[in-house]
């Protein structure tokens, strides 16, 4: 029982709106712009390039960039500036959507152990910590001879092990939220508890995880491009940095960096724009308190 | 002991709280939050709960709410809703779990007001959703329609404009603004007891003395009773027709009559609370104070918890439990030596006759 006698409330909380960013916040602003560059050029690739990704042409093979192919053509004789820009369009489309069930099922979990507490939060953290400990390629590899390669398999993958971070972020934030007198003020006022996590946690507890699913979009690029790379992945001949660049690796000792260089260029310079906008959402949905 | 007849057999009563006893960790020598407390609020009265800090009073709160903290729980006692039983102790001595008729009876039967209307409130949704949530509580009507009802609230709690205020937040708004958002939340279930947890100390003067007046009037226009914890006698004063004083988890004394109570205290400790708040027409004079501190439940004395700060203290007080003692039945007081037995001390007190009660 705390007497605060004070005459103005002590704790002032106020969510930060991004008013005024564009001085302050300088991440979030070349970070949206540089991903919104990729964004445009990846939805706007087949009207961008005239060449098809896929169609071989093996009289035009390996030509260095040039006013007509832009970045050169690879050992097939397709334009690498088209591949990277449809490539963009398989890769961000998955990392963005294989972050969304993660997301999902993160929060619930979380939200549900912090305010549940006991012998429940213990057993779910522990299978947590299970899919924490198992080696994450070594899933994916079972997983592909289980279910075959492709997007699916990436997906299902990614799902089966990012929601462990969600989960934890979130339910650290609800273990906090769960005894702040508001939530008493609900429970007191006979508000049902699913009602309770909706309408009244969940808000609160949001922020870090839209804040961690920034990072998490990068890993999964990181990931998809990797497991492309080994040919776990994106199925060829679906255009994809990883793919492309395995393909490449045997041409950059003959001297033909092109195909390797721009798809890896393109998958640094998307982490980059992503990394960004992380750390500046970070700044912006802070709550202040 | 409550004096005014047994739990469940008051048909005025709407709480009753029987030899509540609260601990702080379990086992034999956990010690004691509450010891020992019984009260009734009956239907239209306001009940001053009052203590210094630590004292229990927002525990006995939490106790009837059934939002005790994990650490604290029921060894004994009762806690009765119009005759009916919603919280006691669990057979295996496991912290009570909220019944289902008490979950309930929550917001529609009793509801409460926090202290700190900053804190209280959802910081990410509107104020208006909080109550439309809580009018939506009572019965399931539309969204419309608790719209309307949400409107009205907030111009019984006297929030201006109370259609633009729907859709502010809690920060757009000022500390008083909030608690009239608090109240009108409380109220939107058409409790028949308020619990209201030091609704005012947050506040500056003059919105006190608003919100104060607000309780008044919600009060009489909802014939609801009330359960006010304060520090502050003066609020008691103004607001409540009986008062309870609580002292290191325990009912010093009990009356019926707030006048009675104020113009005659009976315990040395109800009288010393007195006459360390400040009066306005005698500012010439020091105000006094009591000096030292109350113990904590930890190193509670086997006598009197009020000996050591006590100007009237003697041998026995420090030794063996001490009695409630009763002056016909409306007043308990848990003292050997009260003001007015036998021998009336400073002459300020009428000297009636105290009887031992048992």
């Amino acid at each position: 029982m705390s007497e605060s006698t004070a005459l103005t409330p002590t704790v002032r909380t106020r969510l930060t709106l991004p008013s005024g960013v564009a001085r302050s916040n300088t991440a979030l602003v070349v970070g949206l712009l540089i991903l919104g560059i990729i964004v445009a050029l990846a939805i706007a690739a087949p009207a961008l390039s005239r060449w098809d990704p896929i169609e071989p042409d093996p009289l035009h093979a390996l030509l260095p960039p040039s006013g007509t192919h832009l970045f050169g053509t690879d050992n097939l004789g397709r334009d690498i500036f088209s591949r990277v820009l449809h490539g963009a369009r398989s890769d961000l489309t998955l990392a963005s959507v294989a972050v969304l069930a993660p997301f999902a099922i993160g929060l619930a979990v979380g939200i549900t152990c912090g305010y549940a507490g006991g012998w429940f939060d213990v057993i779910v953290m522990r299978v947590a910590d299970i899919v924490t400990a198992f080696p994450f390629f070594i899933l994916v590899i079972s997983l592909v001879f289980v279910l075959g390669g492709g997007v699916w398999t990436i997906f299902i993958a990614i799902t089966a092990v990012s929601w462990v971070a969600y989960a934890r972020i979130v339910r650290a934030e609800t273990m906090v939220v769960r005894n702040t007198e508001f939530v008493s003020a609900c429970q007191v006022g006979g508000i049902t508890t699913p009602r309770i996590l909706l309408r009244h946690i969940a808000p609160n507890v949001l922020t870090q995880a839209v804040v961690y699913a920034m990072s998490d979009i990068v890993m999964n690029v990181g990931v998809i491009v990797t497991l492309s790379y080994f040919g776990l992945g994106i199925v060829p001949p679906t255009p994809d940095w990883g793919a492309m660049m395995a393909d490449g690796q045997q041409f950059l000792a003959a001297g033909y960096y092109g195909l390797t260089l721009f798809p890896a260029a393109a998958v640094v310079l998307t982490s980059l724009a992503l990394s960004l906008v992380g750390e500046g959402l970070a700044h912006v949905l802070r709550i202040e308190r | 002991m409550v004096t005014d007849g047994r739990p469940g057999t008051d048909a005025a009563a709407i709480l009753e709280v029987e030899g509540l006893t609260l601990t702080l960790g379990r086992g034999a020598g956990a010690p004691r939050i509450l010891d020992d407390v019984s009260f009734t609020v009956r239907a239209g009265e306001a009940r001053g709960f009052v203590g210094e800090s630590g004292s229990g009073k927002s525990m006995t709160l939490r106790a009837v709410m059934g939002i005790l903290p994990p650490t604290v729980h029921v060894e004994s006692g009762r806690i009765l809703f119009r005759g009916e039983e919603i919280v006691a102790r669990a057979p295996d001595g496991s912290p009570s779990t909220v019944s289902a008729r008490l979950q309930q009876l929550r917001g529609t039967g009793i509801s409460m007001i926090f202290q700190e209307p900053s804190v209280a409130l959802n910081p990410v949704t509107t104020v208006g959703e909080q109550i439309v949530d809580a009018v939506r509580r009572r019965d399931g009507m539309s969204r419309r329609t608790a719209r309307r009802r949400a409107l009205e609230l907030m111009d019984l709690v006297g929030i201006r404009n109370p259609g633009e205020r729907l859709g502010s937040y809690p920060f757009e708004l000022s500390g008083g603004m909030r608690q009239r958002v608090m109240i009108a939340a409380a109220v939107a279930g058409n409790p028949q007891l308020i619990l209201c947890d030091e609704p005012t100390t947050a506040l500056d003067v003059t919105v006190q003395a608003q919100i104060l007046a607000l309780f008044r009037h919600v009060r009489d226009e909802l014939d609801a009773a009330l359960l006010y914890v304060t520090h502050d006698l003066g609020v008691v004063a103004e607001l409540c027709d009986s008062l309870t004083v609580l002292y290191s988890g325990k009912v010093m004394e009990s009356r019926q009559d707030l006048r009675a109570a104020i113009d005659q205290p009976f315990h040395p400790y109800t009288r010393a609370l007195l006459q360390s708040t400040p009066d306005i027409d005698h500012l010439e004079q020091r105000l006094r104070t009591i000096p030292g501190s109350a113990p904590t439940p930890q190193n509670r004395p086997a006598g009197c918890p009020f000996a050591d700060r006590c100007d009237r203290v003697q041998d026995d007080c420090r030794q063996g439990p001490v009695p409630d003692v009763g002056v016909g039945s409306e007043v308990v007081v848990h003292c050997l030596h009260p003001f007015g037995r036998g021998s009336a001390a400073n002459g300020v007190i009428d000297p009636s006759p105290a009887e031992v009660l048992r």
